[in-house]
């Protein structure tokens, strides 16, 4: 063509060059100081987490000698094992350590320091062994929550007394038994193997832990395959028009709708109007499947889409029906797609609280839920419920409670991983 | 992009100064579009994407062991056509085909028919091999394993071996069968595409430029396979190459503009064309 152009293609780049090359170099730089404060605030999140929650893992425990005899466990009269006074037996061990109690007030104080915990061992020792009648066992007794807080430092002894939840007395009494080694530092197997409780040191996550478990296994029972054939339908079968056009804008509302209103919806039609108890993980994995159902749908019919339409046509011009194309060829194409889709939701279902306080799963519960319709709570929901505690030692169990749930998070996807990588095929 | 194809050979016709009133006012195909032992035929066939009017009045007869290329310009119909054969247009909700075709006398449109039979009957290989993202013996066992055409293992292993060896890729591929099928070579993707539609046993062959995306070799190993696959099968071949259309079949259709121009034997039609359209487009003024 015309190459006698006053300046040459070449000059003309050559004095673009360095531009193109700033603008790159900038937005290079961009992107990594954007991604530098992502794991700056991620490293935040996990050390301030971390060095919160990691001393609820040990608790501190009490050695006591316990003397089971049958005044002690009856001080009326008649020993009757359902009713005995197992609490006053650690009393009276723990007096024996700390003989200086004198007065009603010092008692009192000094019964502080044990957790009723002990009680409740004392007792379950008991009705398993009768045999213990009569002799004295050495037993490790949770100590209250006060008596770990002193041991962890949390408690600061320089305050004036009334500021401070131990008294002098109970500081003094505490340094005694530690003298004697008879508080020692152990696991929390509390935190792992109870229910929740309004004494920190026997609260633990079991119940939560389970109730999220049942929840999730109800939700992907549920939203899975409800999901993914609606996204089949929707993708293969469902005829292009007005109605799948405004179908579709609904479902991808739907995904945006505050969780909440998903909770007063399970509120109005689970529980008032089908009758599903209250507070249980089965209308707890409803609710949560309304919530992800959107979502498996917009990542199924993404998934289904990316199948090659190569692919289709070569079934359908061997002569497979509409059915054995989708079954043979699409689905096994898009599963690792829409495996990813109900990881994201479920992700998203488990670290969900708002919608469960509207169907009862606040409620202050004790026992761990034995399946799908007994009362239970939520990881996330507990994590709550600690927060709003005001014992000190609930702070430490709260942080626990949110490395747990993310834990279990973290154990959730790796398992999709690998599911979806086994699934996956190579082209 | 059919508007698009229609100005530029719309700028064609201006320059071959070709008329309405020229050759054939009323539009009818030249040459002989009946055949002997018609096997396959359309009647009047028409095909509409929406407002667009793809195929315009389109009469043509196939023989059984026929090789017949349907030739033309980009955008010109021919592969509307061919997938009118096998209802693979039904998977397209505007589109809408008006006519009759008949194979083997039965009216493939009737509401009775069955799709499925239909295209167990007519094969279909496509411009892009498109092997299934599974092993090479489960691509050409698919076919029959859905139809039920093997009564057990060892008959399916002689369907794979037959189908591999008449596609002429069993020698390449015989000790990796279980390897998977889009690790093979372009060329060999396609014959093993082929070999999955033949493994089918169909009564008739469609060929959408079935070497377009091949490599001479390749191509001519193709060619070769048409060759030897006429002889049991009506194999219906769109294709952009003129050489390959004389090489390898008895009849070629022109078509310009979704219309049906010129049909008559190989041979005439590239030495004697009737139509100035056939002409400038063999010739290369079209296209």
């Amino acid at each position: 063509m015309n190459r006698d152009t006053s300046i040459s293609t070449r000059d003309k780049v050559a004095a673009g060059l360095r531009k193109r090359h700033r603008s790159e170099l900038t937005f290079r730089a961009f992107g990594f100081i954007a991604t530098a404060i992502g794991i700056l605030f991620l490293a935040v999140f996990f050390w301030s987490l971390i060095a919160q929650g990691y001393t609820a893992f040990s608790q501190t425990y009490l050695t006591l000698d316990i003397e089971f005899s049958e005044e002690a466990l009856a001080p009326g009269g008649q020993l009757d094992l359902e009713y005995a006074d197992f609490d006053g037996v650690v009393r009276q061990s723990l007096r024996q350590l700390l003989p200086d109690a004198t007065d009603r007030r010092a008692r009192r104080e000094m019964n502080r320091l044990v957790s009723i915990g002990a009680g409740y061992q004392v007792r379950d020792a008991i009705r398993d062994d009768e045999s213990l009648l009569g002799t004295t066992q050495t037993m490790r007794v949770p100590a209250a929550s006060t008596v770990d807080m002193v041991m962890k430092g949390n408690i600061d002894r320089t305050l004036p007394e009334e500021q401070r939840t131990a008294s002098d007395r109970q500081l003094a009494w505490i340094d005694q038994l530690a003298e004697q080694g008879r508080l020692e530092m152990g696991f929390n197997t509390a935190l792992f193997t109870n229910g929740d409780s309004r004494e920190p040191e026997l609260a633990g996550i079991r119940g939560a832990v389970m109730g999220s478990l049942y929840m999730l296994i109800v939700a992907i029972a549920v939203s899975f395959p409800v999901g993914t054939a609606a996204a089949i339908y929707l993708e293969e079968f469902a005829p292009k028009n007005r109605w799948s056009d405004l179908i579709e804008v609904n479902i991808n509302n739907l995904a945006a709708v505050p969780s909440i209103v998903f909770g007063l919806l399970g509120l109005a039609v689970f529980i008032n109007w089908i009758g599903i108890p209250r507070s249980s993980p089965l209308v707890g994995g409803f609710v949560l499947s309304l919530l992800t159902l959107p979502v498996i749908i917009i990542a199924s019919r993404a998934a289904i889409k990316a199948v090659p339409p190569s692919i289709r046509e070569a079934a359908l011009g061997l002569g497979a029906s509409k059915m054995q194309v989708v079954g043979h060829h699409v689905l096994p194409l898009a599963l690792p797609g829409m495996l990813t889709g109900a990881i994201i939701g479920m992700s998203r279902a488990l670290g969900e609280s708002a919608p469960l306080l509207m169907i009862g799963m606040v409620a202050f519960i004790v026992d761990v839920p034995a399946g799908f319709t007994d009362p239970a709570t939520a990881l996330p929901v507990q994590v709550y419920l600690w927060a709003d505690s005001p014992e000190r030692a609930f702070a430490e169990r709260t942080s626990a409670a949110i490395i747990v749930l993310l834990a279990f998070l973290l154990v959730m996807n790796l398992t999709a991983v690998i599911l979806r990588k086994r699934v996956e095929r190579q082209w | 992009m059919d508007n698009e194809v229609a100005v530029a050979t719309g700028d064609a016709m201006e320059h071959v100064e070709y008329v309405e009133s020229d050759a054939n006012p009323s539009g009818d195909t030249v040459g002989n579009v009946k055949s002997d032992d018609a096997f396959i035929s359309a009647e009047d066939v028409n095909v509409y994407y929406g407002d667009n009017h793809a195929i315009k009045n389109v009469t043509l007869e196939i023989g059984r062991q026929q090789v017949i290329a349907l030739i033309g310009p980009s955008g010109c119909g021919k592969s509307t056509f061919l997938r009118c054969l096998n209802r693979m247009n039904d998977s397209i909700d505007s589109a809408r085909v008006t006519g009759r075709i008949t194979l083997d006398g039965e009216d493939i449109y009737a509401k009775n028919l069955d799709p499925v039979l239909l295209r167990a009957r007519v094969g279909i290989v496509f411009q892009k091999p498109n092997p299934f993202p599974k092993t090479i013996y489960e691509n050409v066992a698919y076919g029959p394993r859905i139809h039920g055409l093997a009564a057990n293992r060892s008959e399916l292993d002689q369907i794979v071996h037959t189908s591999l060896e008449r596609a002429g890729l069993l020698k390449e591929v015989k000790d990796r069968l279980d390897e998977p099928g889009t690790s093979l070579s372009g060329g060999q993707q396609q014959r093993l595409c082929i070999a999955r539609t033949i493994a089918v046993n169909p009564e008739v062959i469609l060929m959408d430029e079935p070497c377009s995306a091949l490599d001479p070799i390749a191509t001519a190993k193709i060619e070769d396979l048409i060759d030897e696959l006429s002889e049991n099968y009506a194999i219906i071949i769109v294709t952009h190459s003129m050489q390959q259309a004389a090489r390898v079949s008895q009849r070629v259709a022109y078509f310009h503009l979704g219309k049906l121009i010129e049909v008559d034997e190989t041979s005439r039609i590239f030495t004697n064309p009737q139509h100035k359209l056939t002409e400038d487009y063999i010739t290369g003024r079209i296209g």
